[in-house]
């Protein structure tokens, strides 16, 4: 448990934030300025705030030098240093767990090599093994996949759900990507100007219609725990169940039996009163209206609920006055597969 | 081999280089320290110890030898005091002519230095210091390792400047041959006396291949460094 208090003035950025993380992946989420790796740099004491602490477990590290902090940073940019091998700059903090942490990161190939001939992602995986063999008790990730193509991205995200979901120590992740921070987070800190708009656990937070105005309508949308349940390798498509009922997405995803998340945005479910018949959607899952709630303009957010899942849609207002919709009706809502993302 | 180079000649190569070297290698790490200053860190008075370190670029190297003689000859405010705890004198040695040697090459080796530091990253010092290095650490196995090409330049700049140096060495030191006579002032004195110019170019074709040997030999080492 990390508790963090900053205020700081850099140039015209006012930082004053508060928030706790608890164990597990905490996303600081926010748009770019809004302070984001201000707050990682002052947990790691690389700047002094004028005020605040960083306690973590009861104990204020806030007080103590950089070295001294024992925090595992992860920059955007690596800062792998030039002139020594993978393996020297992996153990230049400590050889903390280092065979299991090479083996889990895919580093025994590149241990040789010096990091002018890494790629994108291979000085990231590197970025983060240094980091953690330096047994820290609190692991700090500025952007880790923001420089990288998707292609990288997608090689290194896996590693980081391993690493989310063995770590002991909380994780602090800045990023501007909800894609990311839908697959990886389990709170979720919403940054804008220097100040914490909201926070908490983040399936909560994306399925509250209250948040969609402050996460803003592109983020919006009901993750769905899931489990890869079939794949069909003829047509490539992946069968994967929620409590909501069987989805398909193409592609393959995961292994059989394994848990992912599903992230279906707001924008991207179209509902319909009657099961529909010659649709291209392949997923159609029967729901039940549990709100209905205005906003401003010409949308309506519904809260939808499906088994113990809840899913979000946004709709015109003029579609939800020719539907008639109410609480409590049962409805379907049309799902394109090509919209869920991990 | 004598390349055409009588005794005192040589006299006067070899006391060049013992200079030279000494000078070099006593002032870069003072050099080195001075540069981390000057490019790292912000404190009351920085401007001031810039200016000093400059100052015998700038200053006429026959006054930068009078204020040796004053602060460092045989009755000079730490001359004086020096001979008279320990009985070691700068006045009218060879370590006199390396001091001075000395004192005119450090700014272009603090130059090419601070060169050095201010073109790494300093990202890679923060990223150790997360890794739990000391400062000395981070300075040893990060910083240092970074900016030895430039440390090299320097080295190199401050050889040839050590080995050049005549105006503040013979205002301190004079030329006393084979205690302070350098190949410049060896050069000088010869030029004094008619029919001596065979041995004013044998130790001017030395000067000339003991400066591009030193050239040529950071080129070589800077080029392994990198390539690394």
């Amino acid at each position: 448990m990390i508790d963090v208090v900053i205020k700081q003035q850099l140039g015209q950025l006012a930082l004053d934030v508060a928030f706790s993380a608890p164990a597990g992946l905490t996303a600081i989420f926010g748009p770019s300025g809004a302070g984001k790796t201000s707050i990682l740099r002052a947990v790691a004491g690389l700047s002094q705030p004028a005020s605040g602490h960083v306690r973590l477990d009861g104990t204020d590290i806030g007080v103590l030098a950089p070295q001294a902090r024992r925090i595992g940073y992860v920059f955007q940019d690596a800062r792998l240093f030039p002139h020594m091998t993978v393996e020297q700059n992996l153990t230049y903090g400590g050889a903390h767990d280092r065979d299991r942490i090479i083996d889990m990161l895919g580093l025994s190939e590149l241990l040789g090599r010096y990091p002018a001939r890494l790629s994108g992602g291979e000085a990231q995986r590197v970025a983060i093994g240094r980091a953690l063999m330096s047994a820290p008790q609190l692991l700090l990730l500025d952007e880790p996949l923001a420089g990288l193509d998707a292609a990288r991205k997608a090689e290194v995200l896996p590693y980081l759900e391993r690493l989310r979901d063995i770590a002991e120590m909380p994780i602090l992740y800045v990023s501007h990507d909800m894609a990311e921070v839908a697959r990886l987070a389990t709170t979720l800190v919403l940054l804008r100007d220097g100040r914490v708009v909201r926070d908490g656990p983040l399936l909560d937070l994306l399925s509250d219609p209250a948040q969609i105005p402050v996460l803003g309508a592109e983020v919006a949308g009901a993750l769905l725990p899931v489990q890869v349940t079939g794949f069909d390798a003829t047509d490539q498509m992946t069968t994967l169940t929620a409590d909501a009922g069987a989805i398909l997405v193409p592609g393959q995803l995961g292994e059989i039996g394994q848990s992912l998340r599903l992230r279906i945005p707001a924008r991207d479910i179209i509902l319909s009163k009657t099961v529909p018949a010659d649709v291209s959607a392949l997923n159609i899952l029967p729901v039940t209206i549990a709100d209905l709630s205005e906003v401003d303009g010409a949308f309506v957010d519904v809260t939808l609920q499906a088994g113990s899942d809840r899913l979000l849609a946004r709709i015109t207002r003029r579609s939800c006055q020719r539907l008639d919709l109410s609480p409590g009706q049962a409805i379907h809502a049309i799902v394109k597969a090509t919209a869920i993302g991990r | 081999m004598t390349l055409g180079l009588d005794a005192a000649a040589w006299t006067a190569v070899l006391l060049s280089l013992r200079v030279a070297v000494v000078a070099t290698l006593c002032a870069l790490p003072l050099a080195i320290w001075v540069a981390h200053l000057l490019a790292r860190r912000d404190f009351p008075g920085k401007q001031v110890v810039n200016g000093l370190v400059h100052l015998p670029l700038v200053l006429p190297p026959v006054v930068t030898g009078y204020l040796l003689l004053v602060v460092f000859g045989g009755n000079g405010v730490i001359g004086g005091w020096l001979r008279d705890l320990t009985g070691f004198t700068f006045a009218f040695r060879w370590t006199g002519a390396a001091l001075a040697a000395a004192i005119m090459a450090f700014p272009l080796m603090v130059r090419a230095i601070r060169l050095g530091i201010e073109a790494i990253d300093q990202g890679l010092e923060e990223a150790a210091a997360t890794l739990g290095a000391s400062r000395w650490r981070i300075f040893r196995t990060v910083t240092l390792p970074l900016i030895l090409p430039g440390v090299l330049a320097g080295a190199v700049l401050g050889f040839a400047k050590a080995l050049g140096e005549f105006g503040a060495t013979i205002t301190f030191v004079a030329a006393i041959p084979g205690q302070t006579q350098t190949i410049p002032s060896a050069i000088y004195a010869l030029l004094q006396v008619p029919g001596q110019e065979p041995a004013v170019v044998a130790l001017v074709v030395v000067s000339i291949i003991l400066a591009m040997g030193a050239l040529i030999a950071s080129e070589w080492l800077a080029r392994r460094v990198r390539s690394k």
